[in-house]
């Protein structure tokens, strides 16, 4: 099977997959419980989720071990289990992808901050390293490094992946618009800034997921393109900000709402485009049919 | 005659010269606070590399004989100002603010003593905890950082925190103002039932509410007397309210 950057070498734009956190919720995750959990308890509600997008249209789904590193973990006494539960998540992805699509290996923050000395490099680098390594296990593609705001902890990540596993190595970092109208992360990192370490470090794609919708995820790219022309980028969109109104969680952009806007993005710069918090196999479906057609 | 006249002249010009001494070392205690200079050995930041830093300047101005509390109000409290107010203009990011709050509890460490033995008080007392259900802490951390370096006494009860278990932070802590913190929608709901056990089991708690999902609607309808966007809102809700 080819490799996802010789895709979009090839000039093609990729649809990656939607929510996960908010679908698992929709399946009746309680707050306080372990998602990467279901990966042995509930794994036909898993293979639902990732089937759901690749019968949406997504050319890769990503796994349901976003929060499977043994930090996180320990949290709820599965620190023992990293290596099962990311090696199910990624079979469980496969299995729903079938031998054409991409699996992303989702690897996310540790929740351990670097500069109050939480955690050590090393620690950090090995917890990255085994879930990357039990996630190449299970079958996937590449590991997809996600929603990072800090960028040393990002990197190790990057590199952890890159010298212990043969798959690609995707990074996006979360970015809020500051007062100026600039994006950060809240560790004060730039879409340029991270760009260019990020690329040293190793990886083959990078961009930006969760905290902005379709709108903001533009100008995000634009940043990038202004340093580096031919990284790809891939965007994990929200579908826009959540409000919470008498008991529910509503997120207010719709399929159409982002549909409409990926024309744009694309002509931005970005090769990969998805969804994040709040997007359904709906918000999928559109962005496929407008990708298909351009 | 002439010996006493020059005798005074020298004491006053000592005590004035201590005095300046004095206020040079609050003034750069804040500027250490400020910039977030833990001590001597500490590179960062670049442009205060080789002075002393927090450490030491406490520790002289202790030896000078400046007021413990005089170094907390006039030394630490407005370097934490400060960095508060550019953290809400988001002209400096978490990273900042934690060398801050690292030169804040350095200094803190040589000041504890003085606050254990009642010569020293604190303004009040501030109970934080993430809602439970909810394990996310920077945002939490970052507040109980601000607000112990303007001057309140902490007690941070961690996260996924209960009812019961802020009820009894409370009782154990009369007066205390509780903050409670969420970074999902998903958890922020258990804000109303906490806020409202609270205020039941102790009438009069005052409660503040932070985090991403939350706003000043959402506080009004679940019954909690303030919600603010940064640390440095809550630090003026407690000085409004308290001190």
């Amino acid at each position: 099977m080819s490799k996802i950057i010789q895709e979009i070498q090839k000039g093609r734009v990729l649809v990656s997959d939607g929510a996960w956190g908010t679908f698992l919720q929709k399946k009746g995750l309680k707050p306080g419980e372990c998602p990467e959990e279901w990966n042995i308890t509930r794994p036909e509600d898993v293979f639902d989720i990732a089937q759901s997008y690749i019968l949406a249209g997504a050319d890769m789904i990503e796994t349901n071990s976003f929060g499977g590193n043994w930090f996180k973990l320990k949290g709820y006494g599965l620190e023992d289990q990293v290596f099962e539960l990311n090696k199910a998540a990624a079979e469980i992805s496969r299995k729903a992808a079938g031998p054409d699509r991409f699996v992303l290996g989702s690897v996310g923050p540790t929740g351990k901050l670097l500069l109050m000395d939480e955690a050590t490099e090393d620690e950090l680098y090995k917890a990255f390293k085994d879930q990357s390594q039990a996630l190449e296990a299970g079958g996937a593609d590449a590991i997809v490094i996600e929603t990072m705001t800090d960028l040393e902890e990002a990197r190790i990540a990057v590199k952890a992946a890159k010298e212990n596993t043969a798959c690609e190595v995707i990074c996006t970092m979360t970015f809020d618009k500051i007062l100026s109208g600039e994006y950060r992360t809240m560790m004060g990192i730039s879409p340029g800034e991270m760009t260019e370490s990020l690329v040293e470090a190793g990886a083959s794609v990078i961009g930006a997921n969760c905290g902005n919708g379709i709108a903001d995820m533009i100008g995000i790219v634009k940043e990038i393109r202004q340093v580096n022309s031919a990284i790809p980028i891939l965007i994990h969109a929200n579908a826009g900000m959540p409000h919470y109104c008498d008991g529910e969680t509503t997120f207010p952009e719709s399929p159409a709402d982002m549909a409409g806007r990926v024309k744009e993005i694309i002509e931005a710069g970005a090769n990969i485009i998805g969804g994040c918090c709040g997007t359904t196999p709906d918000h999928i479906r559109e962005v496929h049919h407008i990708v298909k057609g351009l | 005659m002439s010996f006493l006249l020059s005798y005074l002249t020298l004491l006053l010009n000592s005590i004035s010269q201590n005095n300046q001494t004095m206020n040079e070392l609050l003034i750069k205690l804040a500027e250490c606070i400020e910039f977030g200079k833990i001590n001597l050995a500490s590179p960062y930041p670049p442009q205060l590399k080789g002075q002393d830093g927090a450490d030491e300047i406490t520790r002289k101005a202790l030896d000078a004989g400046v007021n413990p509390q005089d170094i907390l109000t006039l030394g630490l409290m407005p370097g934490m100002e400060r960095i508060g107010i550019k953290f809400r203009e988001n002209k400096v990011f978490v990273p900042q603010v934690l060398m801050s709050a690292k030169a804040m509890s350095t200094a803190m460490l040589h000041l504890k003593p003085y606050f254990l033995s009642g010569a020293a008080k604190q303004k009040g007392t501030f109970i934080i905890g993430t809602v439970l259900g909810d394990l996310h802490d920077i945002g939490k951390n970052l507040v109980g950082m601000m607000v112990e370096g303007n001057g309140y006494k902490v007690i941070d009860l961690g996260t996924d925190v209960s009812s019961a278990k802020f009820i009894e932070a409370v009782k154990a802590n009369p007066n205390s103002v509780v903050g409670l913190s969420a970074l999902l929608t998903t958890t922020m709901v258990n804000m109303e039932k906490i806020t409202k056990d609270i205020k039941d089991a102790v009438p009069g708690t005052l409660v503040t509410i932070g985090g991403a999902p939350v706003n000043a609607d959402f506080c009004a309808k679940i019954g909690a007397d303030n919600y603010s966007p940064d640390p440095q809102g809550v630090v003026e809700y407690l000085n409004e309210k308290i001190a």
